[in-house]
């Protein structure tokens, strides 16, 4: 074979390599329970690529709600299902939006599900949700969290957590609070170049707009970059009072650790969740992820005052040898909602689903949330953010207030030398 | 100006490790003709190495250099002798699925063994080295690398072109059947060179594990990138990848400075110039 030939073979490889690889898995099967039987419903989740260990997280979460509604743990305070028993069907996006499409189609048309969980990332989010409303099946998402989601107008599309609007806003009610002490008058936003990021980025610099603060640059990069200087370099010359950041894990501890390098320590990081609550984001970095702060749906301090929240958390970490995240909660959140709306419908139409998913009411859930209740676009317009820190590897709570676990460190330490 | 100079410099820190990433697949496509395509997951078995010797040893990656070094030879070498040296006879077609399937086949034992958690070394020995210059910042983990990546580049050319075994390897990679008539056995040369190319990707992988983190995927982006630069210097040229791989850095880096989002792209779009303007690279002869 001649070496001229290896370059139209090199491109098509370089093509395919750019599309992921990998494969789905198959999913459990149960005896059936009462009238209904075997209840089949699709859960999409990124389980090969770089945001597997997310998705392994927050499968663990939806997997742990099915177990609870189908009575396993009769010690949790979540009533169990009484038309059926439920049966999961999970399946991977790869972090592909496409893929995620299609294996909805898979997962209606061949596996026959009733209704899809998912899928973590907006991105895919943003597919799998258009195809299920084409298929007229509802989709119930617990963590994407890109405002657009519920702004397309969809019928069968809910979201449970709160969209980045609802974070942004959080965030800046946070530091209306504190702006005395630490005022944000010059803010910068690195985030990855997909819908979550982008939309992110967008959402906030409408809110900082209204609150006062400027957003002096807006970086973005290519999700798994192979380096962060140039990133790094931009935030530190636009010197700015704090760095508002959406990232996966890797391209977290990435930036981190290059920003050690360089010798330059963001006064304050706020960051939108993903990577900066995976666990791993800890074990990787050590002291230097310390003084992180995060907007989150959830944290382990609830547990405290909520006793339901307490026993999950605790059966999480149990089963799954980790402690359970605010992704986690959060889909296991979507997915017992989408288990008591069939309860409520006592029936596997979709159409009926999608009714009692309109009309679901919910004031007790294991979130710090008033209760569940969609809108017109499916958002729950009762979900909250709250806002951490991470002292010595530990994310605690700084708002709201009251609630508060912990004292606020900004500006943030030197990265060097922890 | 500092800016631009700290982009510059970073750089072509970056680049370093791009060209030693590189150097062993040029240099298994010189002599025999093979496109490994699972390279970039020879990196992530390095990285792996690397990070479990800390994990369970305290052996800091400095210390695990020769053991990841040596640890990806004998799997080049193995995957030598079990798939290639039987394809090599082969139809064209298996050739290309072998290393294909050998990379599917990698990422995805890396899942089942390694779980696709995301895993870093928090604090290696040259991680709070940092050396400054008028403002201008090498990071200790950065600039080990690049200084060992210089070094084993430039010890796998001396092989090359110093050595009896090098000019052995020249030879097979001429014309094995007139190497075999001179007494040279292809056969253990291509096993060589195979264990060559693991070694100096071995070393790449130790290096990369003082500042990055592994998961099962970190093949994909490095090996593209490694693609890139043994096209972009030229088949088969050390010297060629060695200099591509330290332009494609720079360009990274320095265009990022402008454009963050766009700075690998660009090294993207210069390789589609270079392609179009001198197809066989820079240094590329056939």
């Amino acid at each position: 074979m001649t070496k001229r030939m290896w370059l139209p073979i090199l491109a098509a490889f370089t093509l395919t390599m750019a599309c992921g690889g990998g494969s789905g898995d198959a999913g459990t099967s149960q005896p059936s329970g009462s009238n209904l039987g075997e209840i089949k419903i699709g859960v999409l989740e990124p389980l090969s690529g770089p945001n597997a260990s997310q998705g392994k997280d927050v499968l663990n979460g939806v997997e742990l709600a099915r177990d609870v509604l189908n009575g396993k743990y009769p010690e949790v305070n979540i009533p169990k299902l009484t038309v059926g028993k439920i049966t999961l069907v999970s399946s991977d996006t790869q972090s592909n939006p496409q893929i995620a499409a299609s294996e909805v189609d898979r997962l209606v048309r061949t596996e026959k599900v009733v209704a899809i969980v998912g899928t973590y990332q907006s991105a895919t989010t943003l597919t799998a949700s258009e195809r299920a409303e084409r298929l007229g099946i509802p989709t119930v998402c617990g963590s994407s969290s890109s405002t657009a989601l519920t702004e397309r107008g969809l019928k069968w599309f809910f979201r449970v957590g709160p969209s980045d609007k609802t974070f942004a806003e959080t965030y800046f009610d946070w530091l209306k609070s504190i702006q005395a002490q630490h005022p944000v008058k010059r803010a910068v936003i690195l985030h990855t170049n997909d819908q979550f990021g982008n939309d992110g980025a967008k959402i906030i610099t409408e809110v900082a707009g209204k609150n006062g603060t400027t957003i002096v640059d807006d970086i973005s990069f290519q999700g798994n970059a192979t380096d962060f200087t140039s990133q790094v370099q931009k935030v530190r010359s636009a010197n700015p009072d704090a760095v508002f950041t959406l990232a996966f894990t890797n391209d977290a501890i990435l930036f981190v650790k290059t920003a050690a390098q360089l010798g330059y320590t963001p006064p304050a990081i706020l960051a939108f969740g993903a990577g900066w609550i995976d666990p791993k984001f800890i074990t990787a970095l050590g002291p230097m992820a310390n003084y992180s702060i995060t907007r989150a749906s959830w944290a382990s301090q609830f547990g405290d005052k909520n006793p339901t929240a307490k026993a999950v958390a605790a059966l999480y970490e149990k089963n799954y040898n980790q402690p359970m995240t605010e992704n986690s909660a959060r889909e296991f959140t979507a997915m017992i909602t989408t288990g008591e709306a069939i309860q409520q419908a006592g029936s596997t139409d979709p159409e009926k689903i999608r009714t009692a998913l309109r009309n679901y009411k919910q004031t007790k859930t294991i979130m710090p949330w008033k209760g569940i209740k969609f809108d017109a676009n499916g958002q729950n317009e009762q979900s909250a953010g709250v806002i951490e820190q991470m002292v010595n590897g530990r994310y605690e709570l700084l708002w709201p207030a009251e609630a508060a676990t912990t004292k606020l460190t900004w500006p943030a330490p030197p990265l060097t030398g922890r | 100006m500092t800016e631009l100079s700290q982009a510059a410099i970073s750089g072509l820190l970056l680049g370093s490790i791009y060209a030693l990433v590189a150097v062993g697949l040029t240099l298994i496509f010189g002599v025999m003709d093979i496109v490994n395509f699972a390279h970039g997951d020879f990196l992530m078995a390095a990285m792996y190495i690397t990070f479990f010797l800390w994990l369970y040893g305290r052996l800091d990656p400095l210390v695990s250099i020769p053991l990841a070094a040596a640890g990806i030879a004998i799997l080049g070498v193995v995957v030598y002798a079990v798939l290639i040296r039987r394809v090599l006879k082969g139809p064209v077609l298996s050739q290309i699925i072998v290393t294909f399937g050998l990379l599917v086949f990698m990422r995805g034992m890396a899942q089942v063994l390694f779980t696709a958690n995301t895993r870093g070394i928090p604090d290696p020995l040259v991680g709070p080295v940092r050396l400054v210059f008028g403002g201008v910042v090498a990071g200790g983990a950065q600039l080990t690398a690049a200084v060992g990546a210089i070094l084993c580049t430039a010890l796998v050319y001396l092989l090359l072109t110093r050595t009896e075994l090098g000019s052995a390897i020249n030879a097979v990679a001429e014309d094995a059947d007139a190497a075999r008539l001179m007494g040279i056995d292809p056969n253990r040369i291509h096993m060589l060179t195979w264990a060559v190319a693991g070694a100096s990707v071995g070393v790449a992988g130790a290096l990369l594990m003082n500042f990055f983190p592994v998961t099962p995927e970190i093949g994909a982006g490095f090996g593209l990138v490694a693609f890139v630069v043994v096209s972009m210097g030229g088949f088969g040229s050390l010297q060629g990848a060695f200099l591509a791989g330290l332009a494609m850095g720079v360009i990274q880096d320095v265009v990022g400075l402008f454009q963050p989002a766009y700075g690998f792209a660009a090294i993207f779009a210069l390789y589609l110039l270079i392609v179009m303007v001198r197809p066989q690279g820079f240094f590329g002869t056939r």
